[in-house]
């Protein structure tokens, strides 16, 4: 019954093998990730949901670099991954904008971090500020700027030095239910336009089913991959297709395996 | 706008009436000069001291000992934060130290320094610097251990380098507490360097309300703690009106400012 977690034709960008990660040592250690493995293809759109502890946010930090993982391994463009790369973009649950920095400025940290040349990169931030909506407020400080706003910027941010990999952790968490939907057709818009491989983050079920090409159900104690959905609506979808069947009997198989998996109270 | 400049007024009318009854009073009860000198003669004494130059020279010895001290003081308090915040292992080895005189009253050094440094210049320069010395440096401790770690994750992830998480996050991160720490500095600068000068100098206004205080010149004495209270507002406004200019993307910046708009003193 289960479904290849793997991406339908397309290099893999991601590759993730038999990974795992405890937290603690001996009678104290808690299994955060068991046995996790997945591809993710190029340019593929791959939403992973699960409840809070679930684990996922751990998966993004190690696919990020942030932190080794305990056994297996996680490739990007088949090299390890064994620390920070200068070709993953990150998008986290807060917009983390510096206060101190412009609009543009912020969209250009990466590219002060990475000495890519300000000149030359300057250009392009306008145009990607230009492409979420924020033509004219360069200038402005992230403190003048609404929730949605910000977690726009990030967005930028994360674009700006064109990494292989996107990976967005819960990046609509923070917002109303109703900017949250108008940023999910917003990002949709932006992938189509860009074709970014993306890893999406997410404990809502409707907004990863919206969003993906695949989704990855992970279910907590530990943390695994409980079931792997295609989504196959034609693009560029509307949130009118929230209402229909097909949706409906997705988020239903999302809810199952969640319910089966302990994940749901 | 009418309200405010009432506000205003009424402000200046309390200041005047204030001044008037104290006079007042002391005439009315007989009060000796000695203990409680009217408000006009210590303007007389502000004049007559302005009018001779006395205390423009003595003004000045004290302020350039306080803006070196606080210099010195507040170089040495940065450069020493720094190093602690960014190293756990001199933190280890400095701690002792650093709690040791953090506990001390750094005043009653003032003897000891002058012994070392002599009557001079030099002397009100190191004991300004060393009581000036550590609430900065606390403060640029604090300042760069608190950058948020979801801020310190995405400069990582962005394979920043150490040096860049400091220049380009902690550093700026730390701004709001290294200026509180700057201002704090520059006020106990200039106690230390009046303290010094109390202990033992040929020169500037706390040795003037030394030598006041032995001719029981209490008017003059008062004349000179006028002017001591407005160097030590000009001096807090320096430091302010740069916190201003480079910190305006302090949210807290804008709660502080909006009360000491209107001229009030600290």
């Amino acid at each position: 019954m289960r479904v290849a977690p793997t991406g339908a034709g397309g290099r893999d960008v991601i590759a993730v093998r038999g990974l795992g990660k405890t937290y603690g040592a001996a009678k104290d250690a808690v299994d955060a990730l068991c046995d996790i493995g997945f591809t993710v293809a190029e340019g593929e759109f791959v939403s992973i949901v699960g409840p809070s502890g679930c684990g996922k946010s751990t998966l993004l930090k190690i696919l990020a670099g942030l932190m080794p993982p305990s056994d297996g391994e996680a490739r990007l463009n088949d090299a390890p991954i064994i620390g920070p790369r200068r070709d993953i973009g990150v998008v986290f649950q807060s917009p983390v904008l510096f206060p101190w920095r412009s609009v543009l400025g912020n969209v250009l940290l990466p590219v002060d971090v990475q000495r890519l040349g300000r000149e030359r990169m300057t250009a392009r931030a306008l145009e990607l500020i230009a492409l979420v909506g924020l033509a004219g407020f360069e200038r402005r400080y992230p403190w003048e700027l609404s929730g949605g706003m910000q977690q726009r910027v990030a967005l930028v941010r994360a674009l700006i030095h064109d990494p292989a990999l996107l990976l967005m952790d819960e990046p609509f968490g923070a917002l109303d239910a109703l900017t949250r939907e108008a940023m999910n057709v917003e990002l949709q818009r932006i992938w189509l336009e860009r074709r970014k491989t993306v890893l999406f983050v997410t404990h809502s079920t409707s907004e990863a089913v919206f969003l993906a090409d695949r989704v990855l159900v992970m279910t907590p104690r530990p943390g695994r991959i409980a079931d792997v959905l295609k989504v196959d609506f034609p693009r560029p979808r509307s949130l009118d297709v929230m209402t229909t069947e097909a949706f409906g009997s997705h988020v239903r198989r999302i809810r199952a395996a969640l319910n089966a998996g302990g994940g749901l109270e | 706008m009418t309200g405010s400049l009432r506000a205003f007024v009424l402000r200046l009318v309390l200041v005047a009436a204030t001044l008037a009854a104290w006079e007042a009073l002391v005439r009315l009860f007989s009060i000796p000069a000695f203990i409680l000198p009217t408000p006009s003669s210590i303007f007389i004494a502000l004049y007559r001291g302005f009018a001779s130059s006395l205390y423009i020279d003595h003004f000045g010895i004290t302020l350039v000992e306080t803006l070196l001290g606080f210099a010195l003081g507040s170089t040495l308090a940065f450069a020493l934060g720094v190093t602690v915040a960014l190293s756990r292992r001199v933190e280890y080895f400095l701690y002792p130290f650093i709690v040791m005189f953090q506990s001390m009253p750094k005043v009653a050094l003032a003897p000891l320094i002058i012994v070392w440094f002599g009557l001079g210049l030099a002397s009100k320069v190191v004991n300004a610097a060393l009581v000036a010395f550590f609430p900065l440096m606390v403060n640029t401790i604090v300042g760069l251990r608190s950058a948020e770690e979801d801020r310190v994750n995405l400069m990582r992830s962005l394979a920043a380098t150490r040096g860049q998480i400091f220049w380009m996050l902690q550093l700026p991160n730390a701004l709001p507490y290294i200026f509180a720490g700057l201002e704090i500095a520059m006020i106990f600068a200039l106690i230390g360097a009046i303290v010094a000068e109390f202990v033992g100098a040929q020169s500037g206004l706390g040795m003037l309300i030394q030598s006041m205080n032995f001719t029981m010149d209490v008017a003059g004495q008062f004349s000179v703690l006028l002017i001591l209270s407005v160097l030590g507002l000009l001096l807090n406004g320096l430091v302010v009106a740069v916190r201003r200019r480079v910190l305006f993307w302090d949210p807290s910046q804008k709660i502080e400012m909006a009360p000491s708009n209107k001229g009030g003193a600290s």
